[in-house]
């Protein structure tokens, strides 16, 4: 095994790259074991956000949505992924600039963040793409979900240069992951995308989610259901 | 999406062997009745139809060489696939290239017919053990069987999940007939009982929507036995291993139950 110190590590440009994103130094003493896994902490929450929203970026992405693929299929929980496309967004871009257009997507990526909670993940998978994968979201609640993010983005004016703004909306595809079944994350991105370009197709500034089957299980029927059980329990 | 509705009435001898919620003991209620049945006589297959997570293979501690996967691609025929498991009924396992399936096409459903049509001459009955859940491959997989067998738990879980298929079931495939095993009950008669409460909410909240009603018929209980979690943890076929075991008297009653009279 080669000794740490055969090669001169070359940290200046690490460090720079953090300075740049507006991150603290690592704390502790530069080269120990805990500056540097600080350092590198650093240097892997860097690499998964994106640059202009400090959103998710595509490759953390990928890996959440693996990740939840996994889970679901092993829980049976349910898993919203919603895949979302600024509509016109080339318009604001021809029209005031190419800076008029990041801050669109910037006020676009916060609305969404405002819009979910604290534990779904918020992603920026494209120019004008994003992405939520939202876990442990029940099928009867997705459309809600899904409305509700649209019109959030929908009534938030975005400011794009002096007293000028603009409003954008957002095409809102979503597919609920195949719950106990290990599908892939690919082929989940497929059937979301499938809803968003039917939401494109239809109009615009809308929600599609795909149709999951009519298994929801009212209230009322889980009391009837449960009614002599727990009876049984406590004998 | 939901399956289509059936056009054809399919075979009799084709039996869907579900629950719902996972870990209820479907693919162990497929195994162990297709041994019974096979020990009276009957030529019976197992059809591993849960493609996304199979394990019917880690039940029966079986290896194969050749899976459902080689026939889809065609590298195999069908009859190459199709492996003797302890207890002398047969299997046609999914392996684990199946993944990629996890999400029903078109074309994965002609595959999927074809083998049926062509395992179904062969043998007395086909159980097929589907996934767990209520996902498109689950569905269209049932669709295929012409009869239903749900395997339930008495807890709330189970029971939930168990309602829910059922009533997917009756709402898009016409089901009205449901055979309902339950399994892991604690005390005689738990079974009847569950049969009860499940048809008891059918009645109220399904039923009054259908044009003829759902019936639930109870095939049978399997108490809850150490020897099944020893069995499932030797990876052992339970008739084999612990044919007086109060389970596998329980499971050989039930295909007695469905033998021609």
């Amino acid at each position: 095994m080669p000794t740490p110190n055969t090669v001169p590590l070359q940290l200046e440009r690490a460090l720079q790259l953090l300075a740049h994103s507006g991150q603290e130094p690592p704390p502790g003493d530069p080269g120990s074991a805990g500056w540097m896994q600080a350092l590198i902490d650093a240097l892997v929450e860097l690499s998964s956000r994106d640059a202009l929203t400090g959103l998710a970026n595509r490759r953390a992405f990928e890996l959440a949505l693996a990740r939840e693929i996994d889970r679901v299929a092993r829980s049976g929980e349910p898993a919203l992924l919603l895949v979302l496309d600024i509509d016109h967004f080339k318009r604001v871009n021809d029209s005031w600039g190419h800076n008029a257009g990041d801050q669109v997507i910037k006020a676009v990526a916060h609305a969404l963040i405002d819009s979910v909670r604290p534990m779904d993940l918020v992603a920026r998978v494209g120019g004008e793409e994003f992405a939520i994968i939202l876990p442990n979201c029940a099928s009867a609640f997705g459309e809600t979900v899904a409305e509700r993010v649209r019109r959030r983005v929908e009534r938030t004016p975005v400011q794009i240069g002096l007293g000028q703004q603009v409003s954008v909306s957002v095409s809102v595809g979503g597919a609920f992951a195949p719950q106990w079944v290990r599908s892939t994350p690919a082929l989940w991105v497929e059937r979301a995308d499938q809803q968003l370009y039917r939401a494109k197709s239809e109009g615009r500034n809308l929600v599609q989610l795909e149709p999951t089957a009519v298994s929801v299980v009212s209230s009322e029927e889980r009391r009837l259901l449960f009614e002599t059980f727990q009876i049984q329990d406590h004998e | 999406m939901t399956a289509p509705a059936l056009t054809t009435l399919p075979s009799s001898k084709i039996i869907a062997v579900t629950s719902g919620k996972g870990g209820v003991g479907k693919t162990f209620v497929a195994a162990n009745l297709a041994a019974a049945l096979a020990r009276a006589g009957r030529k019976v297959l197992v059809l591993d139809a849960d493609l996304g997570l199979a394990n019917l293979d880690v039940v029966l501690n079986l290896f194969p060489k050749i899976t459902l996967h080689d026939v889809f691609t065609g590298k195999h025929g069908l009859p190459d696939a199709l492996l003797r498991a302890p207890g002398g009924f047969w299997v046609l396992l999914a392996g684990s290239g199946m993944v990629e399936y996890s999400r029903m096409t078109g074309e994965i459903r002609d595959q999927f017919q074809k083998v049926i049509n062509e395992v179904e001459p062969r043998f007395d009955h086909v159980l097929l053990d589907t996934g767990a859940g209520i996902s498109d491959v689950v569905l269209y997989t049932v669709s295929l069987a012409g009869e239903v067998l749900v395997v339930v738990t008495p807890e709330p879980t189970s029971l939930t999940d168990a309602y829910a298929t059922i009533k997917v079931l009756a709402t898009t495939q016409g089901r009205r007939k449901i055979s309902l095993l339950v399994n892991q009950t604690r005390k005689l008669g738990e079974g009847r009982a569950v049969r009860q409460q499940l048809q008891q909410v059918i009645d109220r909240y399904v039923n009054p929507t259908l044009d003829s009603p759902v019936r639930l018929e109870l095939v049978g209980e399997i108490p809850a036995d150490a020897a099944v979690r020893e069995c499932v943890q030797r990876r052992t076929l339970m008739l084999e291993a612990l044919p007086g075991a109060p389970a596998s008297i329980a499971m050989v009653a039930v295909a007695t139950r469905m033998l021609p009279a």
